[in-house]
């Protein structure tokens, strides 16, 4: 074993917060009950929505396949319990947008029947080659656990860029959150596995794992699962968040700077997390797809917090129950930890492979926007941010809705970490401000692509009404000219140019008759709104009749 | 949008930041009455009533919530920096004056605290300056030069009542006497051991003048060490001038004052760690921020030395206030993965 540890480097800003770990972490990781029904989004992961595989009344047993993929970009849904496709239609998940999603949902017949080994598991994956391994990640339906939810097999493939380096995100930094830490410590082997299967697929050279120095008995477990064959190094880094952040992690431990909108990959770094690891190991080693994960379940609304290993598609809220958490308690559910957790509108949605935690905060304890005061420019939130960013300075541009002059400030590097907006004395909703910039800024360039295809559409069709226009003049004019030859040879030619003038005009006035300007090229929603206006219209003639 | 805001307590907040500045300038403040008398804490009152006032109506006026803002305490601590900066003998109507322009047209006029360009309390000061050079430059002296203690009537009669028995308490500064002196032709050492002026310079830089630096200084490292205020600000400004006046001094000690005079007579305390570290006008990036205090520290000196006035500080702010942005604009930091790391 390594003992000597490497330099660890210091990321600029961040914070100390308090962590409120230990309250989640003093009970072993639990079982969760099977709910009477499992919700199971298409959509867990970043890409394209996995398509259903099953119909409604089919009978599913547990780890079966029930949406494949669909392009390179997406990740299989297996069933993660045993019952009866009841429906396939739209629900909330839990996910920032707070839209609803295409759901499988089962009915669980409480037998949770495993589906004979669809999957091969193999203890030797050493004979496995790197494409192999990635088919068969995808097959299990895993992504990145830690956060986004990326397809993990991409990120297993060194095919496009070498990969010189392999890190293992053990760092958690979030409050609250300790999902990772108890699996470590629990299934530091499963771990330890799935990283080795990760470095043969990736043929990564060397291979780190980020642990934060709080967690103690975590370190000790990786430690004792390592051999000394693995040459893996286990490195400390400092608990300050955002340690467990891709970039700063990739930086403590390397001293690289993944380039700005860039990856990793580009510096021949590649990054997974710990709960990817483990759920790699049972998909290679003993054939099971990715069916549940663990999900912290804490914060003040919980009388006992805990860690728990919940099948995907359980309701938050039959949690929530199990748990004896009083709904009226609850003043806010948050899916993820403190800082950069989203709120969750609807309890009914369900566990998804990207929910690490949920965090009900008891109602006395919600923290509750303040009123701002302008920003003094004091740097508080320059001094903290890990980024390096100028925030007071996004923060003027953002409300004076100058977007050229934010990303000139760098928006799209901030990894909306929160660490501003704590320390602001001035009390400014920063994140806020910057997500509100993105979005914005993202739709202007979505609309403005939209448009440069309509603008390029309506062109092309101005040139082909010319291009008949034309046409139709010229054979109009040669049958006059095959008709007039005949009666008078010498005609007087400015009375037929004015005569062809006349027509012309004609030709044009029906035209634009036949083809009201502005009413093709509509998009979905001008229609929309055309039809909505439509209908008042109709509302109101009827109302005025009425009355 | 989901109103998303971080669920961690925080304890930040603009008026508790203005309260600990408040705090840190006690023992600067308490120096100042001790050892010239009372005067200096009704030039405070009269002060912070003239701020409330007119930030009150002013914020009637503009139809804003007069008790949210009053309460981030900014306005008053505007007011008690001009009351520090003037001469605590000067009358009423000066810190009265200086202290409704400082609010209305120092900050109010731009929209507020966060809005304003420039210092609003260096702008009452160099309005008052420019407009009543007499009362402006009229110091009092410390007490213990004093024939006779003077009393609280007395300081009541210099304030309100037009300057009665002004003489009685005023006296040249340090720095004052040594630009009177120069001008007339007298070198510094001889001006250290003269019979008129010997007696002003105490051990560092000044009779009085030098305790209240100290705790000014005191107060001020309170505040660096609480990470209250940028360090960069006041330890680029107090380098700046310490270099270029041991520069000086050892060019020509006869002609330049020394570098304790300069930072421990005058200003110099106060300014680094109260006046120049007022965010809202100030540079904002780290690295700007010593340009910033390098820019104020050396216009400073410049002033003092070869300008017209004894004192600088304050036009040093306003320039530098002006540069800001564009400071700020050609010092941003460099962002994570941007550039070699
Ligand atoms: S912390 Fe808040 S008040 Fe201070 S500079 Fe940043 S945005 Fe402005
Ligand atoms: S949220 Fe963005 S700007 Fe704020 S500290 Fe984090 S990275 Fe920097």
């Amino acid at each position: 074993m390594n003992h000597s540890e490497p330099k660890v480097f210091d990321f600029h800003g961040g914070l100390h917060l308090e962590e409120h770990k230990s309250i989640s972490t003093s009970r072993p990781i639990e079982v969760a009950p099977i709910p009477p029904a499992l919700v199971l989004p298409l959509v867990q992961h970043i890409g394209n929505p996995a398509k259903p595989c099953v119909k409604v009344g089919d009978k599913v047993l547990k780890n079966q396949c029930i949406a494949n993929i669909s392009g390179h970009i997406s990740a299989a849904i297996h069933a993660s319990s045993s019952g009866t496709v009841i429906a396939i239609e739209p629900r909330s998940i839990p996910h920032p947008s707070n839209l609803d999603v295409t759901c499988i949902v089962i009915e669980t017949d409480g037998r949770d029947i495993a589906i004979e080994n669809k999957l091969i598991g193999n203890e030797n994956f050493q004979s496995l080659t790197s494409n192999e391994i990635q088919q068969r990640i995808q097959g299990a339906g895993i992504v990145g656990l830690g956060g986004a939810g990326f397809p993990s097999h991409i990120k297993l493939n060194a095919e496009e860029h070498p990969v010189d380096t392999l890190i293992l995100n053990a760092a958690e930094c979030e409050p609250y959150i300790s999902c990772d830490d108890m699996l470590m410590r629990e299934h530091a082997d499963k771990i330890i596995n799935g990283l080795r299967i990760m470095r043969h697929a990736l043929n990564a050279k060397d291979c780190l794992i980020g642990i934060e120095d709080n967690k103690i008995e975590a370190y000790a477990a990786l430690q004792s699962a390592m051999r000394d064959s693995d040459n893996i190094q286990l490195v400390r880094v400092p608990t300050r968040y955002p340690a467990g952040g891709e970039r700063q992690l990739i930086y403590s431990l390397t001293g690289k700077q993944p380039p700005s909108q860039g990856r990793p990959l580009d510096i021949g770094i590649v990054c997974h997390n710990v709960g990817t690891a483990a759920a790699i190991d049972d998909a290679i080693t003993r054939g099971i797809p990715l069916t549940s994960r663990i999900v912290t379940i804490t914060g003040s609304g919980i009388p006992q917090p805990r860690n728990m290993q919940v099948r995907l598609g359980t309701p938050i809220q039959f949690l929530l129950n199990h748990c004896h958490s009083l709904e009226e308690n609850i003043g806010t559910i948050l899916i993820g930890g403190p800082m950069m957790g989203f709120k969750l509108e609807d309890s009914r949605s369900p566990i998804t492979k990207t929910c690490n935690c949920v965090l009900a905060i008891h109602q006395r304890d919600v923290i509750k926007p303040a009123t701002p005061l302008p920003c003094i420019r004091c740097g508080e939130c320059t001094d903290v941010c890990p980024v390096n960013l100028l925030p007071q300075q996004l923060y003027w541009h953002a409300r004076a809705q100058e977007f050229d002059a934010i990303q000139d400030y760098s928006l799209f590097d901030c990894i909306e970490c929160g660490c501003c907006d704590v320390v602001c004395p001035s009390r400014i909703p920063l994140v806020q401000y910057f997500r509100f910039a993105k979005t914005t800024i993202w739709q202007q360039e979505r609309d403005k692509e939209k448009s440069d295809k309509a603008r390029i559409r309506h062109e092309l069709r101005l040139k082909r009404l010319e291009r008949e226009k034309r046409e139709k003049r010229e054979r109009h004019n040669r049958k006059k000219a095959a008709l007039k030859k005949k009666p008078d040879q010498d005609d007087d030619p400015k009375k037929a140019a004015i005569l062809a003038a006349m027509k012309r005009v004609q030709e044009k006035k029906s035209a634009s008759d036949t083809n009201p300007a502005n009413t093709d090229n509509l998009s979905a929603e001008q229609q929309a709104k055309i039809d909505e206006a439509d209908a008042r219209r109709k509302q109101q003639n009827k109302d005025t009749t009425s009355s | 949008m989901i109103i998303n805001t971080p669920q961690v307590s925080s304890s930040a907040s603009v008026s508790r930041l203005m309260l600990h500045v408040g705090y840190a300038l006690v023992p600067g403040t308490l120096a100042y009455v001790w050892l010239f008398g009372v005067s200096v804490l009704i030039q405070i009152l009269l002060a912070c009533l003239t701020a409330v006032v007119t930030e009150a109506i002013v914020l009637v006026l503009r139809k804003r919530p007069v008790i949210k803002t009053l309460t981030d305490g900014s306005a008053l601590l505007t007011a008690v920096l001009l009351a520090l900066a003037i001469p605590s003998i000067a009358p009423w109507w000066v810190i009265v004056l200086g202290t409704f322009f400082a609010i209305l047209f120092g900050k109010q006029i731009y929209g507020g605290i966060g809005y304003n360009p420039f210092n609003p309390a260096m702008l009452g000061y160099v309005m008052l300056l420019i407009s009543f050079p007499l009362e402006m430059t009229r110091w009092p002296a410390a007490i213990s030069l004093l024939e006779q203690v003077p009393t609280f009537q007395t300081s009541i009669d210099v304030i309100f009542n037009s300057g009665l028995g002004i003489d009685t308490i005023s006296g040249a500064t340090p720095l004052d006497s040594i630009k009177t002196q120069l001008r007339a032709g007298i070198d510094i050492p001889t001006t250290l051991i003269s019979p008129q002026f010997g007696n002003l310079f105490g051990s560092l830089a000044g009779v009085g003048w030098e305790m209240v630096s100290l705790g000014f200084l005191l107060g001020g490292l309170y505040l660096l060490l609480t990470r209250r205020i940028a360090w960069q600000i006041p330890v680029a400004m107090l380098g700046a001038i310490a270099v270029l006046s041991s520069l000086f001094y050892l060019i020509d000690s006869n002609q330049y004052a020394s570098p304790l005079l300069h930072l421990f007579g005058g200003a110099t305390m106060l300014g680094a760690f109260f006046i120049a570290t007022d965010p809202v006008s100030a540079a904002t990036t780290p690295r700007g921020r010593i340009y910033y205090g390098i820019g104020i520290g050396v216009i400073c000196y410049v002033i003092r030395t070869w300008g017209n006035y004894p004192e600088g500080l304050a036009f040093a702010v306003l320039l530098m206030n002006m540069a800001a942005p564009t400071i700020d604009h050609y010092t941003r930091p460099r962002v994570f993965g941007q550039g070699n790391g």
